[in-house]
């Protein structure tokens, strides 16, 4: 194997876990603040995709259709947020699985209501289509450089906003203490409205980039939804760092996975078998980590506060 | 006065009432409606003991489900054609008859269980249903995966197995097992529930250091109920094979974790009839807002959500009140 | 309602197939209308539907329900129609996995079914059933003749890649079976996949000539996008399913040029070809599929048997369903022992025709081809 075929798949595990850090930061940071699981979650990256789709096609810019899927997507989950989810902070994590899963029904027929049946079209901006060189004669995508770099600088932003402002201060002190806050006089209501919009939007803006490399279609979150739920457990839930890092160890285990264990079971078995049985155990792996992973450390890597 | 007896006698005979109707009516299609409900409530009844009881949030169940599931196909099928799956060390043939199937069913349900529990139970919360599910999922990317029964595409069960005294071709016959099947699960769980291990179990659920205080292991506790549940639902999962004569992956799948997880909040939490009240309300949505609309998993979704929002406790906390105790 | 008691609204034409049966004739559609693979269940639909109504006959009635791509759900509900709706034939199901766990059932309790789609290899082989007819293809002939055209074409490289499911080991045995070059690389992906860089940066490796793949639905999708902006050149092919006229729209230019394989395509020119696409453009506002053009042929099917015999007559029926005796919008139609079509292959290419991507036929593969699991077949 080539050494640039390795650098290749490296940063395609890196844009993978890149986009799965996206996905993970709303959902840990909705855990950490208001202890909620959400599996709608995977709702708002399709709501996200279509919505940049749409527009997209509409206005033909690719730029106003990822502005759209932002605002899209973090209306949503504001709504969500007021008319649902308030009611759902005290209850057990059970009332939440199943609100959450009823949540996940009513969007993907209501996108389907509104879109239709067929996949929708979205492609890649002109100005990121093309490929640059890589050491060792590959060529590699700019748009999946860009998603890393994007996600580099979402990483950078969240970490500023959550260490250095006002909103940030609250929301580390939400993760701490609940009842303190409010006692402080912070509108409570009003923080944890924005706290599940922003995870949401972040959410939405992974679908809208990943829906041009993918396909834009209904029922296109959940693969998604159940990843980020392995990062944020690998990384310890509330902990962004933990998000961070458990997203690009997902994304390079699997990706380097799928690459490596057909090889090696060719090498075994004979190339047919050995293909077929590598691709099933690759399938498996990351869960095969996981498990690992909160076998010897059963609070994720970074654990929390709570 | 509490009203829980009279609605659970009336829970108990719900099966038995649609599947006689569906007789006098000559709706034979009722039979296999109530058989389903059997099915998936005593399905829900084996997580109920570790959901209920213990506390702990499975989102894997289906797991279990799917090797019940997978025993009651890949043992029919041997019986069939009459190929031993085992001939070394010991030769094991296939077989037809549904004790011999449950009891593979329940004894590989209970090793795998015992140790996906051993792991999983080390951590709690969020972390534990998550953890679940991760199994869950190994297990289904392999069952996709591997060609000899089926993968994706499943395992058809060419026979319905066999019960002694009884013919389970029949709907009725059938029908008359796996009722037999829910009662005698619902007696396991109302006799755990009574028992010291039952008291210990949601002990644990409550207050864990008070009762390790006590001189009491919550881990094997925990481990135990874990396993019980995993081979109750694994049993469900047999039988629900033979009803549609077909064993898939689908069963092992998240969102039939899921379902299950909504067939026990959807009847209410612990209660010892309640995966029964959610299991017979499930069926009957589905089936009528199958039939009524293409979009039936939207008005699914809303009605879900009503229950969460608005009917705490479920079908049976609205029909009988506030359980008598947590 | 869905249940669509399509009892023939407009009385059009005056053809045999609208005179009145002997009895009249009960249809059960079970196909996917929600999710992520609703866009071929709803073009089949549609497809069964324009058929029924334009035969404009009053004694035909379709029910149809969602499946939602779940084979318990399928089975019960096919438990439904059989038990409380009485339907005489049952059809629609788009996926292997639902087909294998429906249709032995349904031919147990004596019941037709016509498969519009999807046909796994043991019911045309060992487990074929008298009352099992598949409209549509033997799951492995669609690969077979891009295999074909590879060996015609003199590639001597192709790399191939599927999903690690059975429909994907299929597709690929099917494929080997007429290719007699030499392999590249043989890659499984994972069922559902969405992201295929790693996949892609193998195929660039690998020096391949030309890569044939199939990826069912979304990621069938994925794959072509991404292939398209990785700057890979290597030409693309795959069977009709990864560019039917379903997705095209959502892949985009990206598609234009691939090469693949089907039973039917649009311009196929016969009379029965041009009223189907433009009746069905005209009810709809889109270009058919494959899957409405099979499910059209799957409803005129079983009009035209309806017409020469009582479906209550088993014996009769079958013998009318096996004669084959309908205006196929594939031109000539005929079934093989096995109840499954003998019927020619084609080779099409993704073109455009003004704004929209549809395919264009440009070679034969196959004529008369007939599946290789007949012989298992005990049916005569």
């Amino acid at each position: 194997m080539s050494s640039a075929l390795l650098i290749e798949q490296l940063l395609n595990g890196l844009q993978f876990g890149v986009m799965l850090f996206l996905m993970a930061a709303g959902l840990t940071l909705i855990f950490g603040v208001m202890g909620l699981i959400n599996l709608a979650h995977g709702s708002f990256y399709m709501i996200g995709a279509f919505a940049c789709a749409a527009v997209a096609a509409w206005t033909g810019s690719f730029w106003l259709g990822l502005v759209a899927s932002l605002a899209a997507a973090a209306a949503a989950g504001a709504i969500v947020e007021i008319l649902v989810v308030r009611r759902l902070y005290e209850r057990d994590h059970l009332d939440q699985v199943l609100a959450t899963f009823a949540l996940i029904l009513i969007f993907s027929e209501g996108t389907r209501w509104l879109f239709g049946s067929f996949p929708l079209y979205l492609d890649i901006p002109p100005v990121l289509s093309g490929a640059i060189p890589l050491p060792g004669g590959a060529q590699y995508p700019l748009y999946r450089l860009a998603i890393i770099a994007a996600g580099i600088l979402v990483a950078i932003g969240l970490y500023l906003l959550i260490s250095w402002t006002r909103i940030g201060m609250r929301i580390r002190a939400g993760e701490s203490d609940r009842e303190m806050i409010g006692a402080l006089g912070v509108d409570i209501g009003s923080l944890y409205t924005l706290v599940f919009a922003l995870g949401a939007a972040l959410a939405g803006l992974a679908g809208a980039m990943v829906g041009a490399l993918q396909s834009v279609q209904v029922g296109m979150g959940e693969p998604v939804l159940i990843l980020a739920f392995v990062v944020i457990v690998i990384g310890g839930i509330g902990s962004i760092k933990g998000a961070l890092v458990g997203a690009v160890l997902v994304g390079l285990v699997d990706t380097l996975g799928r690459l490596l264990l057909p090889k090696l079971f060719a090498i075994a078995m004979g190339p047919s078998e050995g293909a077929t049985v590598g691709a099933a155990v690759a399938s498996m792996l990351i869960y095969i980590v996981m498990a690992l992973i909160l076998a010897l450390r059963p609070q994720g890597l970074f654990p929390a506060n709570t | 006065m509490n009203r829980s007896i009279p609605v659970n006698v009336v829970l108990a005979l719900l099966p038995v009432g649609i599947a006689l109707g569906a007789v006098a009516f000559d709706e034979p299609f009722f039979v296999t409606l109530a058989t389903r409900m059997a099915i998936l409530a005593l399905a829900a009844t084996g997580l109920n003991l570790a959901l209920g009881l213990g506390g702990l949030v499975s989102f894997g169940h289906a797991a279990f489900f799917g090797i019940g599931g997978y025993a009651a196909g890949i043992l029919a099928t041997h019986a069939l054609y009459m190929q031993p799956i085992l001939t070394w060390p010991v030769e094991i043939g296939g077989t037809d008859s549904m004790p011999a199937i449950w009891l593979v069913a329940v004894v590989v349900a209970g090793l795998v269980a015992l140790g996906t529990g051993a792991i999983s139970l080390r951590t709690s919360g969020v972390y534990f249903i998550m953890i679940t599910l991760a199994f869950a999922q190994m297990i289904y990317y392999f069952a996709i995966s591997w060609p000899a029964y089926g993968g994706e595409d499943g395992l058809s069960v060419p026979t319905r197995a066999v019960f002694p005294g009884v013919n389970t071709a029949t709907p009725m016959g059938f029908f008359a097992v796996c009722y037999g099947a829910l009662l005698v699960g619902v007696t396991i769980f109302a006799i755990l529930r009574a028992s010291r291990f039952g008291a210990a179990l949601q002990a644990a659920r409550q207050n864990e250091t008070r009762l390790a205080a006590v001189g009491i292991a919550p881990f094997r506790i925990k481990l135990v109920a874990f396993v019980l549940s995993a081979m109750l639902t694994a049993v469900a999962g047999a039988l629900f094979a033979d009803l549609n004569r077909f064993a898939s992956p689908s069963m092992m799948s998240w969102q039939m974790s899921g379902e299950l997880i909504v067939l026990i909040i959807l009847g209410g939490t612990g209660r010892l009839f309640g995966p029964v009240a959610g299991a017979v309300l499930f069926v009957l949505i589905e089936h009528l807002l199958g039939g009524a609309t293409e979009r039936w998993q939207l008005f699914l979704g809303l009605i879900l959500l009503g229950v969460v929002l608005f009917a705490r406790g479920g079908m049976v906390g609205l029909l009988a009140g506030k359980p008598r105790h947590g | 309602m869905k249940n669509f008691l399509k009892t023939g609204l407009l009385a059009l034409s005056l053809t045999a197939a609208s005179a009145a049966f002997a009895e009249p004739v009960k249809i059960g559609m079970i196909t996917t209308l929600s999710g992520g693979g609703a866009g071929l269940g709803v073009d089949a639909r549609d497809g069964f539907d324009l058929a029924i109504k334009l035969a404009g006959n009053k004694d035909v009635t379709v029910v149809t329900e969602d499946d939602a791509m779940k084979p318990e759900l399928a089975v019960q509900i096919a438990d439904k129609m059989i038990q409380s709706e009485k339907v005489d034939i049952l059809t629609g199901i788009i996926w292997s996995n639902l087909a294998m766990a429906v249709v032995p059932n349904a031919v147990a309790q004596g019941k037709f079914y016509l498969s519009v789609n999807a046909g796994p290899s043991p019911l045309a082989g060992a487990k074929c059933n008298e009352n099992y007819f598949n409209v549509a293809y033997q799951n492995d002939n669609f690969h077979e003749a891009m295999g074909e055209y590879a060996t015609q074409q003199g590639m001597k490289k192709v790399f191939i890649m599927a999903p690690n499911y059975p429909a994907g080991t299929d597709s690929l045995s099917g494929f080997k079976r007429f290719y007699k070059g030499d392999l590249a690389g043989e890659v499984y992906t994972k069922l559902g996949q969405t992201d295929y860089a790693a996949e892609i940066a193998q195929i660039r490796d690998s020096g391949a000539d030309s890569v044939f793949f199939f990826l069912p639905g979304g990621m069938g999708i994925a794959f072509v996008k991404q292939y398209a902006q990785s700057g890979v050149d290597i030409p693309l092919m795959g069977p009709g399913f990864s560019f039917s006229q379903d997705v095209l729209g959502a892949i985009g230019d990206a598609a234009l040029g691939a090469k693949n394989s089907g039973s039917w395509s649009h311009d196929l020119d016969n009379p029965a070809n041009k009223t189907f696409v433009e009746e069905f453009q005209k009810a709809y506002g889109r270009l058919p599929s494959t899957y409405a053009a099979q499910a059209y042929d799957t409803a005129n099917l079983i009009l035209s048997a309806a017409a020469k015999a009582d479906v209550k007559d088993a014996d009769a029926f079958r013998a009318a369903l096996k004669s084959a005796d309908f205006k196929s919008v594939r031109g000539k139609f005929k079934f093989n022992t096995n109840n499954h079509p003998i019927q020619d292959l084609y080779v099409r290419e993704v073109v455009k025709e003004g704004d929209v991507l549809t395919n264009k036929i440009i070679a034969t593969a196959f004529t008369d081809h007939a599946d290789a699991y007949a012989k298992d077949c005990p049916l005569k």
